[in-house]
């Protein structure tokens, strides 16, 4: 497969600059186009030292041109995204959207990567979502999940202005992907964003609520063979101790309480390895893009 | 009040009076073993409590009271611990008992949402308080926005206000009030600032907001401070004052409600609170809901000492117990991990990693 298919990240702020180093390692997705709207951003500079075209004209100006881009990966703000994605889909361009604007289906590459290989435009939900449904995934396909509740920590300086004036988005669009993604019947989602210095590492713990008689070794493997599944496009993603199993109570709700500690590092493409979860935002976006290219690629050779 | 003797001489710079010429009250109390006592009783308050707590502290003049989850709005979870009753049912039960007093509900943006504040006020709750790290004022601005919309009163709460020195402090509240907050609190979560560490903080707050909203404070007594910070606090300019009916609160309790009314009035600062109605409403009101005294013992102690937010100390407890370690020293790692109020989930992974320490 020597063909790669080309891609304009819009958004040359952090987790854009953190993309196109990612896309740089791509088999299959060629990052050709950076697109700001801010001369003076930084990351038009960096995107040209490595050799993309980049502009400041905003995406107008990319859809003028004569040769357009197989994907657009938009990290900007849902608000854009949710202007521009008509446009995207009218020029035949697919979208991997990193915003929480939820336009196409949600995608979490290790759980339904699959399924929206063939979608036009794929939502990568929240980082705390990326980084627990996964383990939701991983409990719900071993044995019913009557209610899931995941927490994510991040560090306060990894948390940008878009998160902190829609925290609301954050948690109930997470909650709904628990439900949806993650199989449980009912989902909710805490975030909480911790200043301690050196800035923490992003910890995530997840509950899941089963059966008294659920196979507890058979949910312990699970999640153990998701981890690895994460593991194969975020290399920091971690599984800090063993799934704990409370038996049912009335604390519990007279359920068993399955808890799973994970931590996520991240690569240190180009945002700072304590902030793992925009890490595994652009780590999944990468792979989601990859897997619709292979498609397009595959079904071409056919 | 003849009983209590002499008036000292203890004029104060600012009072709740000048915010609201309508009221004569020198300092504006809320009571808040409704919520932050919610931790001490695992939430399991019933509606009974409720209706009864609420009764005999509006007849004993009490102006505000706060009802909800001690996590606030939407807490109920296996994070913090499941409610035995609704919250919402719960403010509903307040607010329909209450006869003179404002019923006050907490949320905390990242775990509540701007739903539960609607809902909450649909219930009667009259006084969102909003409550984030003293550090992360800015994820409350989509908040108050909405609650002052809605005519909502409107409290900031800075959270752990012991991490930070008072200049940070002053600048988040600033934050707070450009959004629509209208009285921000200096919060000690953790029950760890020793006087002049209380009224440093408050003036400086009073210093950058005062002139266009009020300055409250909110104690524990994880180092048996809590009524001392809180007169350091008055002295300093807060108008606005919490603390709970037999320190019925998370650690060791919060600054008990019913002592500081004497203290006010020993002092000469009108709080509308009856003395002898407070004291007789702990006594046979109060205790008999509380599952046990809020006492200062090695846990809650090491709170203060360790700065660690006060609601760990149920769930370090129960790692505790459940995997045989010290909950004095997974208390100690949670200091010395920075952990912040919200992270009981991470109280697990320390007793875990104590246990591999111990078993090793």
């Amino acid at each position: 497969m020597s063909k790669k298919l080309t891609a304009a990240i819009v958004g040359p702020g952090n987790i854009g600059t953190d993309l196109m180093y990612k896309l740089l390692r791509s088999e299959v997705i060629e990052p050709r186009w950076m697109i700001g709207v801010d001369p003076t951003s930084p990351g038009l500079d960096r995107a040209r030292n490595e050799g993309l075209e980049a502009t400041a004209e905003g995406v107008d100006w990319l859809l003028k041109q004569d040769t357009l881009p197989d994907f657009i990966f938009e990290a900007t703000s849902a608000y854009v995204h949710r202007a521009y994605a008509p446009r995207y889909a009218e020029a035949g361009i697919r979208a991997v959207d990193l915003t929480p604007a939820a336009v196409g289906p949600a995608c979490i590459p290790a759980v339904n990567g699959d399924e929206h290989a063939g979608a036009e435009n794929v939502n990568m939900i929240t980082c705390g979502g990326q980084a627990t449904i996964p383990m939701v995934a991983a409990v719900s396909r071993a044995t019913p999940v009557s209610y899931a509740e995941i927490v994510a920590s991040v560090a306060s300086l990894s948390a940008g202005p878009g998160t902190r004036q829609n925290i609301d988005e954050f948690t109930q669009t997470t909650s709904k992907g628990v439900e949806t993604i993650g199989g449980a019947a009912k989902g909710k989602a805490i975030i909480i964003l911790n200043p301690a210095e050196p800035p923490m590492i992003m910890r995530d713990t997840i509950f899941c609520a089963v059966a008294p008689d659920a196979d507890r070794d058979a949910i312990t493997a699970s999640v153990h063979a998701m981890v690895k599944a994460v593991q194969d496009y975020v290399p920091g993603y971690r599984l800090l101790q063993e799934p704990q199993f409370d038996d049912p109570s009335d604390a519990t709700r007279g359920a068993t309480k399955v808890s799973i500690f994970i931590e996520v590092e991240g690569a240190g493409d180009f945002l700072p390895p304590y902030s793992g979860n925009l890490d595994i935002m652009t780590a999944a976006a990468t792979r989601a893009g990859e897997g619709m290219a292979r498609a397009i690629l595959e079904g071409a050779q056919v | 009040m003849s009983i209590s003797g002499a008036v000292e001489l203890n004029a104060l710079t600012r009072t709740w009076r000048d915010t609201d010429p309508t009221s004569d009250l020198d300092i504006r109390l809320t009571d808040t073993c409704l919520r932050d006592g919610s931790h001490h009783k695992r939430h399991q308050f019933t509606g009974e409590e409720v209706r009864a707590i609420v009764g005999a502290l509006d007849a004993s003049g009490v102006p505000v009271i706060e009802v909800t989850h001690g996590d606030g709005l939407g807490g109920s979870s296996f994070n913090y611990g499941f409610s035995r009753t609704p919250e919402q049912e719960l403010i509903k039960i307040a607010a329909e008992t209450a006869k003179n007093a404002k019923i006050a509900f907490l949320m905390l943006p990242g775990l509540g949402t701007k739903d539960d504040i609607l809902e909450a006020q649909d219930n009667g709750g009259s006084i969102c308080r909003i409550a984030t790290h003293c550090t992360e004022a800015d994820v409350s601005e989509q908040h108050f926005k909405l609650a002052r919309e809605r005519g909502l009163e409107t409290v900031g709460f800075l959270m752990m206000s012991h991490t930070q020195p008072p200049e940070v402090l002053a600048a988040q509240a600033r934050i707070m009030v450009d959004a629509g907050c209208q009285c921000v609190y200096v919060v000690d979560s953790a029950g760890a600032l020793i006087l002049e560490g209380v009224s440093d903080r408050v003036a400086a707050v009073v210093a950058e907001i005062g002139h266009e909203a009020t300055v409250g404070f909110h104690g524990h007594e994880n180092l048996d401070l809590g009524a001392g910070n809180t007169v350091m606090a008055v002295r300093a300019g807060a108008t606005q004052i919490d603390g709970s009916v037999r320190r019925f609160g998370a650690g060791a309790g919060n600054t008990p409600l019913d002592a500081f009314v004497g203290i006010c009035d020993k002092l000469g600062w009108n709080t509308g609170v009856d003395f002898l109605k407070i004291i007789d409403a702990s006594e046979d009101v109060v205790r008999p809901a509380m599952p046990e005294e809020c006492r200062l013992d090695r846990m809650t102690m090491m709170m203060g000492y360790a700065g660690v937010y006060s609601s760990f100390l149920k769930h370090a407890g129960n790692a505790a117990e459940r995997y045989g370690v010290s909950g004095a020293r997974i208390l100690a790692e949670a200091g010395k991990r920075k952990l912040i109020g919200g992270q009981e989930d991470q109280l697990i992974d320390i007793a875990l990693m104590l246990k591999a320490e111990q078993d090793g």
